[in-house]
């Protein structure tokens, strides 16, 4: 079981991948072909990992075979699982949509071992079991996303990039130093080795209250929550759509699952204030992305906008920390990957095909491109909860679970949410799709098979995922298990003991 | 505002003057830093040193040649490609540890092994030597590639 | 011991913070690289200074220092270095472009001419 390389694969594979293209030197079309095979790769794996946990429980190796408090381990757990899934399916999405959509220049210089790099240290933070590997992987997607950023040079790319890097540098110098007070505390480095040491802390509560704040000031400023999002509709803004859309759909997720893990294992000592002041922020962040899609016309900032409710929601679900609510946020997680991308990809559908991104000044193209239009039109529904699509179940779950926690004002703040979430998103289909007509002879003459193609798919997986909910609830509680009961998470440590 | 940029004479710093004293002098220098370099690369894993401080020495003496004389130059000296430089490193630190797989251990898992030499003496084998050789690369290589951009034009 | 560390990195940290909040590129790329010292220097203290001897196999040595440490120090100069060199890159292109290091004339939507 510790000789597992199966634990290891989906980081080790695409960062393989991506050092055989660097190999290979400046060839486009041999890169596509090289992400595209990864791609498909890393979905047969990443399934095989969700059959094995399924049927095993959670895998854990130890690298350089130290035992586990002393060296890293890497453990996936059925969250890790399902989260390595969908940001594979994802991945494979956006890299198909990026043939047609990136432009000849950004591939050239290195487009898709960047984004197998990025992969790399997603999957990574996702199933290590190591506070410091999860900075180091946090670390090699940040930089891989820097580079991203910047690729191709425009002046709004470089002057919003800038920004970004300095932004999410002071958050990662910051991590550090979380770790260091974390260190001084408990001695230890691994997640379930914290846990197990700060179960019966009886120490200082106010020093542990610190490094909460600490951390969530981290990783709230990387997944985009109230009062550190300031930096988010700028830069998400500036990028071409296939590195918005993979940076919508994952790294505010990663942020998301990094407060999950590190508030359901660490902070539990004193949650009547940290979960509390998590619930606020949640709530505040809401609140403000709603303001946010409400208020502009411009398709790519209401969809950034909705990223915020989104973060929001999931963090209500995580901030609540029961089964229910932790199932919910699980189910949230997974949809909102998905969704977002697809929701992304049909976007930068539209704004290559018309070349204009404010959603007023478009009209009619359902005439042009009925199959994008209807996509479009249940992916709204499905971002908003509309049952039976895959949106509902997790503000369902996380909904009754806020009700019977007596967190009221939650509750109808995230059903008023999904209003304003479906009338934002309405709005733009209404714009875009019906009304008068518009000049449909500037419309640009792009290929545009394979970018339907990809975001039509990542559509019909959603609806799917919706459709099999049912099904797949006992993988999601095994996953929300983690969560609400850490002890379960640990328990690859107590029982080697 | 001004631009600091423009008051430290930015436009200007790419000039750079031949001083004699200096490119000899880093010609000898030069030799010194790589074999210490190699020195401190070698001596790693049991003592201090190792392929980080390894490369970025070897970086800085490669790096004192380009300051005493021109990127030119320095190519026509010695031909580098930062990409396979890179890459190699990356590679080799990436593909010896999962190999440990095949012998049945978990990845980083190092084997090590004593070697009876006929000058020598007993020489300390390890497999972390290949992984470190590979950090050696990549540092190098990166840290080069970085003041190359840095201090060139665009590239 | 410690505190005199804990006290340099904080006054570190408050230089980086008074830099990073200056208008000018330069200043603020020297800041995240005083934050990382000040942040660094931390974590070193962390692991509580002067316990020993050093951290290298040596079958005599009985007590030694924390190197956990720094390895993880090691780690975090490692990135930190890369991202500065990076972050100058960006700041030289960004110069280039846009013709300024002024962060307050980094507003709003440039348009490629």
């Amino acid at each position: 079981m510790t000789t597992d390389i199966l634990v290891l694969l989906p980081i080790i594979i695409p960062m393989f991948a991506g050092l055989i293209m660097l190999f290979i030197g400046r060839r486009p079309m041999a890169h596509r072909v090289g992400a595209a095979l990864t791609g498909l790769l890393m979905l047969i794996i990443t399934l095989w990992v969700i059959i094995r946990v399924y049927n095993s429980g959670t895998m854990v190796t130890f690298i350089g075979d130290w035992a586990a408090p002393f060296g890293i381990s890497v453990v996936i757990d059925m969250a890790a699982a399902l989260l390595l899934l969908s940001t594979t399916i994802v991945t494979f999405a956006i890299v198909v949509y990026s043939f047609q959509s990136i432009g000849m220049e950004r591939e050239k210089f290195y487009y898709y071992p960047l984004i197998l790099f990025m992969l790399t240290g997603i999957n990574g933070a996702f199933s290590t079991g190591d506070i410091f590997n999860m900075f180091v992987f946090f670390e090699v997607f940040l930089i891989a996303s820097y580079v991203l950023i910047t690729l191709g040079g425009t002046k709004i790319q470089l002057q919003e990039g800038f920004k970004y890097i300095v932004v999410n540098i002071v958050a990662s110098n910051f991590f550090v130093l979380g770790i260091a007070y974390l260190y001084s505390v408990t001695g230890t480095l691994n997640f379930a080795d914290i846990y197990l040491k700060l179960d019966n802390y009886d120490g200082n509560i106010i020093i542990m209250t610190i490094v909460a704040v600490v951390f969530l000031f981290v990783f709230a400023t990387k997944a985009g929550v109230v009062p550190f999002y300031f930096w988010l509709p700028g830069s998400y803004y500036a990028p071409p759509m296939p590195v918005i859309a993979l940076f919508g759909a994952l790294l505010t997720k990663v942020g998301v699952y990094a407060i999950a893990r590190t508030y359901s294992l660490f902070f539990i000592g004193n949650s009547a204030f940290t979960h509390q002041m998590l619930l606020f922020l949640a709530i505040l962040t809401i609140i403000v992305g709603a303001i946010g899609a409400l208020a502009y016309t411009d398709m790519k900032k209401v969809i950034i906008y909705n990223i915020l409710i989104a973060v929001g929601i999931i963090l209500t679900g995580f901030s609540i920390m029961d089964q229910t609510a932790t199932v919910g946020a699980m189910y949230y997680l997974i949809h909102d990957i998905i969704i977002k991308a697809a929701l992304f990809l049909l976007v930068g559908f539209i704004i290559y095909r018309t070349g204009k991104v404010d959603s007023e000044r478009l009209g009619g193209l359902i005439g042009q491109h009925p199959l994008a239009g209807w996509a479009f039109f249940i992916a709204a529904l499905s971002l908003a909860g509309v049952p039976p699509l895959s949106g509902f179940y997790g503000k369902l779950f996380i909904v009754q679970s806020a009700f019977e926690n007596n967190h009221y004002i939650a509750a109808i703040i995230l059903l008023l949410s999904s209003l304003v979430v479906l009338y934002s998103l309405i709005k733009i289909f209404i714009n875009v799709f019906w009304g008068e007509d518009m000049d449909f002879s500037k419309l640009k003459p792009v290929k545009y098979d394979k970018l339907l193609v990809s975001s039509i798919g990542l559509v019909i997986v959603s609806v799917a995922f919706g459709l099999g909910a049912d099904l797949l609830y006992p993988l999601f509680e095994m996953a929300a298990e983690a969560f609400h009961d850490p002890a379960s998470y640990a328990s690859y440590l107590t029982e080697v003991e | 505002m001004k631009s600091t940029l423009k008051k430290a004479g930015y436009s200007r710093v790419q000039k750079q003057m031949h001083d004699v004293f200096l490119q000899f002098t880093s010609k000898v220098v030069f030799f010194i830093i790589i074999m210490f370099a190699f020195n401190l690369f070698f001596a790693g894993h049991y003592t201090p040193g190792g392929g980080f401080v390894g490369g970025l020495l070897a970086a800085s003496a490669l790096i004192l040649l380009l300051i005493a004389y021109d990127r030119k130059t320095l190519f026509k000296m010695i031909p580098i490609d930062y990409r396979l430089i890179i890459t190699t490193g990356l590679f080799l630190s990436l593909a010896v540890p999962t190999l440990s797989f095949l012998f049945g251990t978990p990845f980083l898992t190092h084997q090590h092994t004593y070697l009876q030499l006929p000058v020598l003496g007993e020489i300390p084998l390890h497999s972390a030597l290949l992984f470190d050789l590979g950090v050696f690369l990549t540092v190098a290589g990166t840290t080069l590639l970085m003041i190359a951009l840095i201090e060139g034009e665009e590239s | 011991m410690e505190l005199i560390i804990i006290i340099l990195s904080g006054i570190l940290i408050g230089a980086s913070v008074y830099l990073i909040l200056s208008k000018s590129v330069l200043r603020i790329i020297i800041g995240t690289s005083t934050l990382a010292h000040g942040v660094h220097l931390m974590l070193l203290t962390m692991g509580e200074l002067k316990r020993g001897n050093v951290p290298v196999l040596d079958a005599e040595v009985s007590s030694y220092a924390d190197p956990l440490p720094q390895a993880l120090m090691l780690t975090a100069i490692v990135i930190s270095f890369a991202l500065t060199a990076f972050l100058l890159a960006v700041a030289i292109k960004t110069y280039r472009e846009l013709g300024t290091d002024n962060v307050e004339e980094m507003k709003g939507v440039p348009h490629d001419d």
